[in-house]
């Protein structure tokens, strides 16, 4: 009963040190796991992969550094996607932090000799148009008129400079959007606003957190797929024959959750068994 | 007079912005456009009213010198150095400060306060989920399984586990969130009306 008692009243310091270990020691003696990706991880390469080559598809980033761990893998699996199809990029974020992570993205693709060796440009092969404040607004804004609402990109180059832009006036000339968010605005902006009001079909990578709030709009058809978490990444890796932090970091994830649910267990055998030793 | 104008505005201005959806004219999307640079406007103002409001919190926290007032000073030189990088040592270019800064100080700093939250989440997990009623028994098996059928350690000790998983996320999880989207939906829509009809003021100010 002691031993129950105890455990129901458990220093939460212990629990700080078995996740810590749970998380760090999976990095150290990494072990394969085969990834199963789920339908909504399925759908949204497929939907990637029906993009004939030349297609331009917008990429936009709505995240910040604390939840780049779980959607920065997603970028970079995105642009070795479409890089590797020949589709053209168009990057831009809602968030301020967004375009720039964007900016990491690419730079990580290219450390990659595959994406080295063939010399895409700045321009014409994919652009970054930087982040522009007013959420929704500026979804709403670009079905008008894509110049306007981005006259230069992110460096302060004139749009009309960039060859991939030339042709492209508002959602009519997007192929498709890969919207990536952590929170608002976000996905459900983009559903709103490009696929319903403008017609664009789209998918969208997201936190764990907030995939369960997206799935009514993969029922719906209004995303042709969905990227959720880390494990969204890892699918999407997986599915794309790439190597990354999704699918290196999924053994420290596999346990973290596996001593959760450990600890859960144990918490709720304490409880009913100094409930009962109670009611005696 | 001071309620009249500003309730006929609102009137005309959501009655147009109505209108102007369904009909797809040159003028009507003329008026639109209009409508959307106004937006974008008001929007980089509420920019400038969020930093004005957080210089003036802060700076007055420094000055009186409250509890905690270190740090609001670090929270003010951070945003004068972050605007004097961008301004004048090169913008957003990724050999300049201003990425530097964003790099190695903004990033990793923003990653470590995120990923405490996996330890909080673990320590609260234990405390509160407990199988008190057959509702939280129920919470409390969804979440298990959810949590090992996402991670694909949970087909190697269960293979079903994956497929329920999906089928909670895909069935249960979905009808609830259905449920509160078209809630939240209608609310939207019926405030928005009573907005435009003039029955809601609260926004005038003054309580009603």
């Amino acid at each position: 009963m002691g031993f129950f008692r105890g455990m129901l009243n458990l220093d939460r310091r212990i629990i700080f040190i078995l996740i810590a270990g749970a998380v760090v020691v999976p990095l150290f003696i990494p072990f394969h796991l085969k990834m199963h990706p789920t339908p909504a991880s399925q759908g949204l390469y497929n939907a990637v992969e029906k993009l004939p080559e030349g297609s331009t598809v917008i990429i936009s980033g709505e995240y910040d550094p604390g939840t780049a761990p779980e959607i920065q893998p997603m970028m970079i699996g995105a642009l070795k996607h479409c890089f590797r199809k020949g589709i053209k990029v168009i990057l831009m974020g809602l968030w301020p932090q967004g375009p720039a992570l964007e900016g990491q993205a690419l730079q990580e693709v290219f450390k990659e000799k595959e994406f080295k060796e063939m010399n895409l440009q700045y321009g014409k092969d994919y652009v970054n148009l930087g982040y522009k404040a007013g959420g929704a607004v500026v979804i709403q804004s670009m079905g008008t008129s894509i110049p306007a609402t981005f006259p230069t990109d992110m460096a302060g180059t004139p749009i009309e400079k960039l060859p991939l832009m030339k042709g492209i006036r508002n959602f009519n000339d997007i192929t498709f959007v890969l919207d990536f968010s952590a929170g608002d605005p976000g996905t459900p902006a983009w559903v709103m606003f490009a696929h319903d009001r403008f017609h664009v079909p789209m998918a969208a990578g997201c936190t764990a957190v907030s995939a369960p709030m997206l799935y009514p709009y993969l029922q719906t058809k209004q995303l042709s797929g969905l990227l959720g978490g880390l494990k969204g990444a890892a699918d999407y890796e997986w599915l794309t024959k790439s190597s990354g932090t999704g699918i290196r970091y999924m053994p420290s994830q596999s346990i973290a959750h596996l001593v959760i649910v450990i600890f859960i267990i144990i918490g709720n055998i304490a409880f009913f068994v100094v409930r009962k030793g109670e009611k005696r | 007079m001071r309620r009249q104008i500003p309730l006929a505005i609102t009137f005309i201005g959501g009655v147009v912005m109505i209108i102007q959806y369904f009909i797809p004219h040159q003028i009507s999307q003329e008026i639109y456009r209009g409508v959307l640079d106004w937006q974008m406007i008001v929007g980089g103002f509420v920019l400038v009213l969020g930093i004005g409001s957080l210089v003036t919190h802060h700076t007055e926290k420094v000055k009186r010198q409250k509890e905690g007032w270190g740090y609001s000073l670090v929270a003010l030189l951070g945003l004068v150095m972050m605007a004097i990088a961008g301004l004048f040592f090169g913008g957003m270019a990724s050999d300049k400060p201003f990425m530097q800064i964003f790099i190695y100080a903004q990033n990793p700093i923003q990653a470590t306060m995120f990923s405490l939250l996996a330890f909080f989440i673990a320590s609260a997990a234990y405390r509160a989920f407990r199988a008190r009623s057959f509702i939280a028994t129920l919470l409390l098996l969804a979440a298990i399984i959810v949590m090992i059928g996402r991670v694909p350690i949970g087909a190697k000790i269960w293979s079903p586990i994956r497929v329920i998983s999906n089928w909670l996320l895909d069935y249960p999880n979905m009808v609830a969130k259905r449920a509160i989207g078209l809630g939240v939906g209608l609310g939207m829509l019926s405030t928005a009306l009573k907005i435009i009809l003039g029955i809601e003021r609260s926004y005038l100010g003054g309580g009603k």
